[in-house]
C-alpha cells in the first residue's frame, strides 16, 4: 500500500473517531440539560 | 488448550492486517444489518413499555443499544474469523480478508462494549445497562465462543441474544422487566430456530466445510425440517402471548393470526417438499413475519399515544 493511501485511510479513521467522541460529548451535554429540567 | 485454540493459532489470516483498515471496515465489523433489526425491536420495546421516557433519552438508549449490538458483532467476527474465511457468505468480512487484524477487532469490540454499557447506565438506567452487558456477554461468550462450534442447539440457546433488545428497550423506560418484555423476548427467541434452520438447510454444505455443527449437518435435512415444523407450531401460539401481557390490540391479534397461518403453511410446505426453494421461501417470509408483527405493535402503540 502506498504511503499516501495509508495516510488517507488513517486520516479517515481519525475523523470517524473524532466524530464519535464529539457525538458522545454532545449526547452527554444534551441529556444533562434534559435531566436538569426534570424530564428524564 | 482446546482444538479450537489450535485451529485459531494456525489460521491463515494471522495476527497482523495487510494494510491500513478504512473506516468502512470498522463499520462492517458492527454488522449493520443485524444492528438495524436490534434497533427496530428495541424501539418497539421502548414504545410499548408502560410509562414515559423523554424522546431524547429514548433515542440515546437506542443509540447505545445499537452500539452494544455492534460490539457483539465485532467480538463475533474476531472469534469466528477462521470459519468466516471458509464460508462464501462471510469470507469478505474485514478480518478474514486481512483488512483488520483479529487483535484489533477484539480491542474495537471490547472498547465499544464498555462504552455502550457505561453510557447506557449513566444516561438511561442501570437495569437497561445490566441487560445490555448480559446480552453482549451472551452473544460473544455463550453463543459465539461456547455453543456455536459445539452443539446443533447453538442457535436455539444463542437465539436468546437476539431476543434481548426489546427487553432492554422496555427496561430503559420502566427500569425493570415486565411480562410484556418477557413475551416479546419469547416471540424472537422461538422465531430464531425456524428462521436460521431454514437458511442452514440451504447452506448446510458451507456449514459442514466450516466445521459448524448446524442441525442439518449433524442430524440431516429431514430432522431439521421436522424441528422447523415443531418450532413453528410453538412460535405461532407464542406470538399471542404479548396480548395476555397487555401489549398489542386488535390489529396485532389479526396480524399474529393471519401471519401465523402463512408461517405454518410455509413450514408444512417445507416439511413436505424438501426443496431449497421452499426453505428460502420460509426464510424470506420469516424476516417479513417478525418485522410485520413488531411493526404492528409499534403502530398500535403510537396510535394509542396520539
Amino acid at each position: 500500500m502506498a504511503q499516501s493511501d495509508m495516510h488517507q485511510q488513517r486520516r479517515g479513521r481519525n475523523y470517524a473517531l473524532g466524530a464519535f467522541l464529539l457525538a458522545l460529548v454532545v449526547i452527554f451535554f444534551v441529556v444533562t440539560i434534559v435531566k436538569m429540567k426534570g424530564a428524564g | 488448550m482446546t482444538d479450537i485454540g489450535l485451529q485459531r493459532e494456525t489460521a491463515p489470516f494471522g495476527a497482523v492486517a495487510a494494510g491500513e483498515p478504512a473506516a468502512g471496515d470498522y463499520i462492517a465489523l458492527l454488522k449493520p444489518r443485524v444492528m438495524s433489526l436490534v434497533v427496530f425491536t428495541a424501539l418497539v420495546g421502548i414504545v410499548v413499555a408502560p410509562g414515559q421516557i423523554h424522546p431524547l433519552i429514548g433515542a440515546v438508549a437506542l443509540f447505545f443499544i445499537a452500539l452494544g449490538a455492534g460490539a457483539s458483532g465485532a467480538l463475533n467476527m474476531w472469534w469466528d474469523a477462521d470459519i468466516d474465511a471458509r464460508m462464501a457468505r462471510t469470507a469478505s468480512r474485514p478480518v478474514p480478508q486481512g483488512r483488520i487484524a483479529p487483535r484489533e477487532a477484539l480491542g474495537f469490540g471490547l472498547a465499544l462494549a464498555v462504552c455502550a454499557v457505561a453510557c447506557l447506565g449513566l444516561l438511561v438506567n442501570l437495569a437497561a445497562a445490566a441487560l445490555l452487558a448480559f446480552t453482549i456477554f451472551f452473544y460473544a461468550v455463550i453463543y459465539t465462543i461456547w455453543l456455536k462450534r459445539r452443539t446443533p442447539q447453538n442457535i436455539v440457546i444463542g437465539g436468546a441474544a437476539g431476543a434481548f433488545p426489546p427487553m432492554i428497550g422496555w427496561a430503559a423506560v420502566t427500569g425493570d422487566i415486565g411480562w410484556g418484555a418477557i413475551a416479546l423476548f419469547a416471540v424472537i427467541f422461538l422465531w430464531t430456530p425456524p428462521h436460521f434452520w431454514a437458511l442452514s438447510l440451504v447452506k448446510a454444505g458451507e456449514y459442514a466445510r466450516a466445521g459448524v455443527p448446524m442441525l442439518p449437518v449433524v442430524a440431516g435435512p429431514e430432522e431439521t425440517r421436522r424441528q422447523i415444523l415443531l418450532y413453528s407450531w410453538i412460535l405461532v401460539p407464542a406470538t399471542f402471548a404479548p396480548l395476555l401481557a397487555g401489549v398489542g390490540g386488535t390489529a396485532y391479534l389479526a396480524a399474529a393470526g393471519a401471519l401465523g397461518v402463512v408461517f405454518l403453511v410455509l413450514a408444512h410446505a417445507l416439511h413436505r417438499t424438501s426443496t431449497d426453494r421452499a426453505a428460502m421461501r420460509l426464510f424470506g417470509f420469516s424476516i417479513l413475519y417478525l418485522f410485520l408483527l413488531f411493526a404492528v405493535l409499534l403502530g398500535e402503540a403510537l396510535v394509542a399515544q396520539l
